[in-house]
């Protein structure tokens, strides 16, 4: 398969074919405004992330891209409601970020699922606490979307990591949210199956058209993912870079060794150098 | 690679699958040795010590230790016998049976509750922990006469005694179990729109239940410890009753019988907790 470059910001070229012909996503806008966090006080104060404003589009897709310890999970976790912003708001469709929520869904870098629930009422729970009945056949549908239905009597401890990262996917799912944020899901998983649960994840995503703000270290992962990139830099935590990734959809991993896809990661990195020369300049001063 | 490949990457290889079941029959024969060789050695290992006691009293060992006046097993034993045909004998066990049943599961319904609550509630937690460090290590010998004098019955102080026994592993345990919840886990629940309430019970709860059951299954054996310091209290029956009269009589024989029947049972009641925790555990035993 071939991919095309379309710029997806700029809807010219309508001689190539747009990627998925659905109505466009009407929920899940996030935006970040004006957020700060900072943790300690006095003396032991240290700002995880530096004044940081984002707007995301209803159903985009998004990966934030950084170093370890650069403030990703605390930015995501800001969305998700379990860190207050120091300074600043999140709202998402308009409406304060305070707390977590079942309409922002989240996957765990580490294995998050009940050990003590099978695979089908885990992700049943969700549907469940929220008083629906059919939560037994909204988590059958989403195990089947992931491929697990056969698994679903049995114990996460039984399955693979691999599998217990993709029930996680079909739990928070489960909840139909209009954002899903995902930390360093992938983090634990071998090439081969990280590569499988990427392609799988697009899947989903295109199906879904949910807003996905990812966390990553993988510029690879990114760039393969994502709509669009938000470089972040460490001490303090900042987007140093917000980079459009106008590459064809569906992508499959062939895409790393096209043209187009090596210039962005060039781009990418030359981005990521510079940033850290002047830190690292500035920290010598 | 086209669309329909990927599509088929979403669905699991066999080889992902954990492997055991094609060696079932192989694995249960295994499993049935394994058991039966367990249960050789553990026998074999009360025979020495039945056969070292034999010995020891049959020469009437003095060796910083002295067995002259310890009775034999065989003497114990036609002893233990003769007991056993008495309806009596039945009765200080029954009696005792119920004392431990009512104060053990006091223990547990309270020692539960308050090992939750203290677990999840800094308020709770500040409250109530001078109590229970400050009362935990009271041996209950020591809680008799208060005992005696705070309660209306003899009955209600000796219950009290092995409640109290029970309590404080129980709620440790608890306590103990709660603190492990992986904060992962909340977070999770909390995402998916869980409640505190609906966190508590489908989190928490289940998250501490191995250290819960830890605790029920060691409350059960201190229940039966302390119930023989209880039992000084009480005029005619209860195993605890049985020995401590044994000794005022001097009858060597049922003290034996008696020490030996208390462990007895105590070791049958922490594998009944054992037995009736077991299946709540069952995903556990399923992990790889
Ligand atoms: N609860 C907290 N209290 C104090 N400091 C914190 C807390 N959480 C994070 N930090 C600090 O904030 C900074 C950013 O942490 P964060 O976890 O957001 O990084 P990250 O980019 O997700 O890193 P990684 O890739 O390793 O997960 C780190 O220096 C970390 O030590
Ligand atoms: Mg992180």
């Amino acid at each position: 398969m071939v991919a095309q470059v379309v710029k997806l910001e700029k809807p010219a070229h309508s001689t190539l074919p747009s990627p998925a012909p659905r109505v466009p996503p009407q929920k899940g806008h996030v935006l970040i405004n004006r957020v700060a966090v900072i943790f300690g006080r006095g003396a032991g104060a240290h700002a995880a992330v530096e004044e940081t404003s984002l707007d995301i589009a209803p159903g985009e897709f998004v990966c934030l891209l950084g170093p370890s310890g650069c403030g990703k999970s605390t930015l995501l976790n800001c969305v998700a409601g379990y860190v207050a912003p120091t300074r600043g708001s999140v709202t998402v469709d308009d409406v304060p970020v305070t707390k977590p929520g079942p309409d922002r869904g989240m996957v765990f870098q580490q294995y998050s699922l009940f050990p003590w629930k099978t695979v089908l009422d885990n992700v049943a729970f969700g549907p469940r606490v929220a008083g629906r009945h059919d939560g037994e056949a909204i988590a059958r549908t989403f195990l089947d979307m992931v491929g697990l239905s056969r698994f679903a009597k049995r114990y996460p401890g039984e399955l693979s990591g691999g599998m217990q990262q993709r029930v996680g996917i079909a739990r928070a799912l489960a909840n139909y949210p209009s954002v899903l944020l995902m930390d360093e899901p992938f983090g634990a998983l071998d090439a081969q199956t990280r590569v499988m649960m990427q392609e799988n994840l697009l899947r989903i995503w295109s199906e879904f058209g949910i807003t996905v703000l990812f966390v990553t270290h993988d510029i690879d992962e990114a760039l393969f993912l994502a709509d669009r990139v938000l470089v972040m830099s460490a001490s303090p935590g900042r987007v140093i870079a917000d980079l459009a990734v106008p590459l064809a959809r569906p992508r499959s991993p062939e895409i790393a060794t096209e043209d187009a896809f090596i210039r962005l990661k060039r781009q990418c990195l030359e981005r990521i150098r510079v940033e850290s020369m002047r830190a690292f300049d500035q920290m010598n001063q | 690679m086209s669309v329909e490949a990927n599509l088929d990457l979403g669905d699991v290889d066999e080889h992902e699958l954990p492997a055991g079941s094609p060696h079932l029959v192989a694995d249960l024969r295994d499993k049935l040795m394994a058991t039966g060789r367990s249960w050789g050695v553990r026998v074999f290992a009360v025979l020495i010590g039945l056969g070292l006691w034999y010995w020891a009293a049959r020469v009437h060992l003095d060796f910083y230790i002295r067995f002259d006046n310890v009775p034999s097993p065989v003497i114990v034993g036609e002893a233990f016998w003769r007991h056993l045909h008495e309806t009596k004998f039945y009765i200080h066990i029954l009696v005792s049976m119920r004392r431990i049943l009512f104060g053990y599961i006091l223990a547990a319904v309270v020692g539960i509750f308050l090992g939750l609550i203290m677990g999840r509630s800094r308020f709770a937690r500040d409250f109530l922990t001078p109590y229970i460090e400050l009362l935990r290590p009271i041996p209950a010998v020591a809680w008799i006469p208060l005992a005696i004098l705070m309660w209306p019955t003899e009955e209600s102080s000796i219950i009290y005694i092995t409640f109290l026994g029970a309590l404080f592993p129980i709620v440790l345990n608890t306590i103990h179990g709660v603190e492990q919840t992986p904060e992962v886990l909340v977070r999770a629940a909390q995402s998916l729109g869980a409640r505190r309430v609906q966190i508590f019970w489908h989190v928490v709860i289940p998250a501490a239940l191995p250290s819960i059951a830890a605790g029920l299954a060691i409350g059960m054996g201190v229940s039966w410890f302390s119930l023989l310091a209880g039992e000084i209290i009480s005029g005619q029956y209860g195993i605890g009753y049985f020995t401590w009269n044994a000794y005022s009589l001097i009858i060597y024989p049922d003290i034996v019988v008696g020490m030996l029947m208390i462990g007895l049972l105590g070791t049958f009641c922490t594998y009944g907790v054992r037995l009736l925790t077991y299946p709540l555990l069952a995903w556990q035993r399923r992990a790889r």
